[in-house]
């Protein structure tokens, strides 16, 4: 090992020295976890339905309403009603998380040239380290459970939303951000009336693409103890079980399509149909 | 009174500025700074006087550095060397505050893309600059709906501007510049992306709304066409270089090098060029009271013309007189010329255009009369060179064209 000898002795480093910090931030997240778990576990999954159908129809249209129904009618009759409800929230608080660092990180990459040098071939690094890779410091960091699954899907789902943010905001017209500092804009007003508004639907692109990512990672994170489809997935695989196996990837790929057909058309103006 | 000075403005991008500078300052052109340091330079040593209440235009093809000068002004760029002063205060200096306060209060500018929020409507465009300034919005929202009337877009209001044609929108980029009652408006290319025909209607429209507003406006075009229509007076631009600055008229008619001359040899003089920079200024005349026949004859024998025009001691214009009648007068015996003056003589004043003259060239062979209000004599046109300027030909061309005709 060339490199691995100095990482190792980091992890360990950061291990020891910022015990307190990563208990801090394992309380925290698994609070938060618990409470939006506890919250879709808690809810009659006729009502659960009723929500996501609801919001498919209001933003995706009749079609992908249906589709939503029928897709998580099949979910509720497999017998995967709360693995699903627990994926769910750990997609939902680790995207959310991922979201709150990655905008902006996007809007600071697109400001400055010496931020986006330093942030992209962090993101480069993110995105093409295989997934299973982050799984280890994350147990060193937080133990095994829930909380490393989370902290691993954030670091694997932010690059996207980044990249995307910082996209669209250079993306707004040279003329438009000349127009808008020409009638004398603030920075800060460049930014919230028009770079944001006229990047959203890049943005959101990037809100769906972490989604999908963080989906993506749940299930591998179940590897180190997160709760969800995923510990089924690798039920199934370890007890060589084909048939669960397969209908709970099937689950994860029905709870994959439903979100990404509702945030995909979170941009668009809604269409009731 | 002026309004914006420029002085000595240079601009130049890329690395290596400082050496970039002192190769300008020893005279080096474009193409060597460039060979030299891998820096262009935009704008080279202008300097700019434009006064308030004119509509001044910078003109250049593209890459003269015309663009680039306009956003000197508002600082969209900062220039590399040289000052701005508007209303006296200097903008090269300013702070960040300074800079925002007097881009908010005095100086609007017109994109020529438009530069509008194609998510909003029109009003919301309009009154952006003042939401902007924090201004609430219902009398933001109020003042924008005079605006809005004053540029014709009456019903389009609730419009978003994406919807609008390319004519409209640059309406509302007017609009937007007008609402904050800015005392200079920047023009970039403002009207270039417009077809033919929208485009000439918004000169007009420009036109008339300067005379009412009376605002100071700086614009930028490529097209000499434009750029006689609307300005006051003309910069030409070459290479980042101010080449030329004068009305119109000036440039037209005497253009400071063969490149101008290039250029405004297709523009249609009979338009532009007046009677008071064709005529001869100081004619030889026969005075009413002073010049009896045989003095008149005397003055025309050692200048060698065949009429002159008679004024009044004041200078006051009478008319013509022609040698044959003087030669008449002679015979008689005559004290006076005043039996022999051609009277009803059609005159022009020195503003009178080319195009409006032609038409009297039907109705004598006599050369035109220029007078002032006070019908004083200013100076005379000569046919011939009527025809040399709407024609572009010189005087020995048309002698010769005369000289052929003759001979058939």
């Amino acid at each position: 090992m060339i490199v691995g000898k100095y990482i190792e002795d980091a992890i360990n480093w950061m291990t020891i020295n910022f015990s307190g910090f990563f208990d801090a931030v394992n309380y925290g997240m698994s609070s938060l976890i618990n409470v939006i778990e506890a919250f879709w576990v808690w809810l009659p999954f006729y009502v659960v339905i009723a929500i996501f159908t609801g919001v498919a129809w209001w933003k995706a249209g009749k079609q992908n309403a249906i589709l939503t129904v029928l897709g998580l009618i099949f979910i509720y009759f497999a017998g995967f009603w709360v693995e699903t409800m627990q994926t769910f929230a750990l997609v939902l608080a680790s995207a959310i998380i991922a979201l709150l660092m990655g905008i902006p990180l996007g809007i600071w990459s697109a400001k400055t040239e010496t931020a986006q040098k330093i942030i992209r071939p962090i993101l480069d690094f993110m995105q093409t380290m295989p997934a299973f890779v982050y799984l280890i410091p994350a147990v060193l960091f937080f133990g095994l459970g829930t909380v490393p699954g989370a902290f691993a899907t954030i670091i694997f789902a932010m690059p996207p939303v980044v990249r995307l943010t910082s996209l669209g905001i250079k993306q707004v017209p040279e003329e438009i951000v000349e127009a808008t500092k020409a009638f004398g804009a603030t920075p800060r007003q460049l930014l919230f009336k028009v770079q944001l508004p006229l990047a959203m639907p890049t943005i959101l692109a990037g809100v769906n693409q972490t989604i999908m990512m963080a989906l993506s990672m749940v299930v591998i994170a179940s590897m180190i103890g997160a709760k969800g489809l995923g510990e089924i997935v690798l039920q199934g695989i370890s007890q060589l079980r084909i048939g669960l196996g397969f209908e709970s990837g099937l689950a994860v790929v029905l709870l994959a399509i439903i979100l990404d057909r509702i945030t995909q058309n979170l941009g668009k103006s809604n269409k009731k149909k | 009174m002026e309004k914006i000075r420029i002085e000595n403005l240079s601009l130049v991008f890329g690395k290596g500025k400082n050496k970039a500078l002192k190769m300008l300052g020893n005279g080096k052109n474009k193409a060597e700074i460039l060979d030299a340091t891998g820096c262009t330079v935009a704008v080279r040593e202008a300097n700019l006087s434009i006064d308030e209440g004119e509509i001044f235009v910078v003109m250049g093809l593209s890459g003269s550095g015309k663009s680039t000068l306009l956003r000197c002004i508002n600082r969209l760029i900062n220039p590399t060397k040289g000052k701005i002063f508007v209303n006296n205060e200097e903008i090269t200096n300013m702070n960040d505050k300074e800079l925002l306060n007097i881009r908010r209060k005095e100086l609007a500018m017109v994109f020529q893309h438009f530069g509008l929020l194609p998510h909003r409507t029109v009003l919301s465009n309009v009154a952006f600059g003042q939401e902007l300034q924090g201004v609430p919005q219902q009398e933001r929202e109020k003042q924008a709906m005079e605006t809005i009337g004053l540029v014709g877009l009456q019903g389009y209001e609730n419009q978003k501007v994406s919807e609008l044609s390319g004519g409209m929108q640059q309406r509302v980029g007017l609009a937007r510049g007008l609402a904050n009652k800015p005392e200079v408006l920047l023009m970039d290319e403002a009207f270039s992306a417009l077809d033919p025909l929208i485009r000439s209607q918004m000169q007009d429209e420009l036109l008339i709304l300067q005379e009412k507003m009376k605002k100071t406006i700086v614009f930028i075009t490529h097209d000499l066409d434009e750029a006689i229509k609307i300005g006051d007076r003309i910069a030409i631009m070459k290479d980042g270089e101010i080449v030329q600055i004068g009305t119109s008229e000036e440039i037209i008619t005497n253009p400071a090098n063969d490149y101008i001359k290039s250029f405004v040899e297709n523009v249609d003089r009979s338009k532009i060029v007046t009677a008071g920079s064709i005529m001869f200024a100081k004619p030889k005349i026969a005075r009413l009271k002073k010049d009896g026949p045989a003095g008149v004859l005397r003055i025309m024998r050692e200048n060698g013309v065949e009429h002159l025009p008679v004024v009044r001691t004041n200078r006051t214009f009478l008319g013509f007189i022609k040698l044959t009648d003087v030669l008449r007068l002679k015979q008689e015996e005559a004290k006076t010329i005043d039996k022999a003056i051609i009277e009803g003589i059609m005159s022009v004043t020195p503003d009178t255009t080319i195009e409006n003259m032609l038409p009297l060239l039907s109705k004598t062979n006599l050369p035109i009369p220029v007078v002032n209000d006070d019908n004083h004599l200013m100076g005379v046109v000569s046919p011939t060179s009527i025809i040399a300027e709407s024609t572009g030909m010189d005087k020995h061309e048309i002698n010769d064209i005369i000289q052929k005709a003759i001979e058939l």
